[in-house]
């Protein structure tokens, strides 16, 4: 049953929406970082403004640009980073989190960066929609 | 009052989450699920009472693309719940206010 | 992204931390309150909820450190000093658990099922640990 409100595809299309999202997984354990870069994907194919993506938790693990799956298996890192670059995305790992587990600097993929939780609740104040993706 | 999509991404055999979002979702609000939680859209499994009790006052969406790849395309799905997309997915957090991820 | 500044209005709103994970066996409860501890920079309408084994992460006499880790719990009865003062528990969780509000760390507000679910309509962002 569908509330008749959310019908008009005209009215969506041009209702450009900024949409902030947090990754609370590392990539390939949780299928959480996949579905948030998919969906990140689809939101800019339609328009909309991935403005940020904060990873906390394991999800910091997606910055490690020593991360080395398989060659014939997607590479998260690399796909997160390309995603980034190619559309102006803020790509935030949270310093505790990142300190915890041995996310440093050196080891960062270029495109990501360290900061404080705040980003992330300045991603929830700022932007139209907050999308948590996790375990 | 702000219109929730709820996403559930869990089975429902293995957690609590959606049992969870259909305590406390309210009505006229709708649920998304992805991910492992597509498996409770499957119309023999046990878990379709707790969606089918709230057939009426909840809109129920499944993601396609987690469907297909857990082999369930020619699984009878509970009848009333939509099949979207990804882009169908980014449609209904945009035309929801607000999105709660039950993990 | 657009950054906040003092020459934008001040945006305030409703933030909702919901908890539903036990302590210690993940660390999921623990790094919700680094978030919500954070958050209180920030001015906004905060709302802390605990849910289903959640509940737990309030219960009294807490002693981690016979595994080793620390006690967060006590953190909890900082939250007045951070502005977080609405702090939700719902009471069928309670139940369920054979616990009351007796067997929590800090004074919380219960609150039914039915209540719960109109507070969490009300909303703006939700985030869940």
């Amino acid at each position: 049953m569908l509330d008749n409100g959310i019908v008009d595809d005209t009215l969506y299309e041009a209702d450009i929406m900024k949409i902030g999202i947090l990754v609370n997984e590392g990539p390939f354990t949780h299928q959480a970082s996949d579905s948030a870069y998919r969906f990140a994907e689809a939101a800019i194919a339609k328009g909309h403004e991935i403005t940020r993506v904060f990873f906390y938790n394991d999800g910091v693990f997606n910055a490690n640009k020593l991360s080395a799956p398989q060659t014939d298996d997607r590479n998260g890192v690399a796909l997160w980073a390309g995603l980034a670059e190619a559309n102006e995305i803020d790509l935030v790992i949270c310093i505790t989190a990142a300190l915890r587990r041995g996310i440093k600097n050196e080891i960062l993929t270029g495109g990501f960066r360290i900061s404080g939780l705040g980003q992330l609740i300045e991603s929830g104040i700022t932007n139209d929609r907050l999308v948590v993706f996790g375990d | 009052m702000n219109k929730m999509l709820h996403l559930v991404n869990k089975s429902s055999f293995e957690r609590n989450a959606l049992d969870s979002c259909l305590r406390l979702a309210k009505t006229g609000s709708s649920v998304l699920l992805i991910e492992d939680g597509v498996y409770a859209a499957m119309s023999k499994a046990v878990s379709a009472e707790s969606v089918n009790k709230r057939m009426q006052d909840l809109n129920f969406f499944v993601l396609g693309p987690d469907i297909t790849a857990r082999g369930l395309e020619d699984t009878p799905l509970i009848p009333g719940i939509q099949v979207v997309d990804y882009a169908g997915f980014v449609d209904l957090v945009v035309e929801h206010d607000v999105t709660q991820s039950w993990l | 992204m657009e950054v906040l500044d003092e020459q934008q209005p001040d945006i305030v709103k409703r933030f909702m931390y919901v908890n539903r994970r036990a302590p210690y066996g993940t660390i999921y409860a623990l790094e919700c309150l680094e978030v919500v501890l954070t958050a209180a920079a920030f001015d906004q309408d905060v709302s802390l909820v605990f849910v289903d084994d959640g509940v737990f992460q309030l219960k009294k006499n807490q002693a981690p450190a016979a595994i080793g880790m620390k006690n967060f719990s006590k953190t909890f009865r900082a939250l007045g000093d951070y502005d977080v003062e609405k702090i939700y528990v719902e009471l069928e969780s309670l139940e369920k658990r054979g616990l009351t509000a007796d067997d929590l760390i800090i004074p919380v507000e219960v609150v039914t099922t039915t209540d719960l679910r109109e507070i969490m309509a009300q909303q703006d962002v939700v985030i869940s640990s």
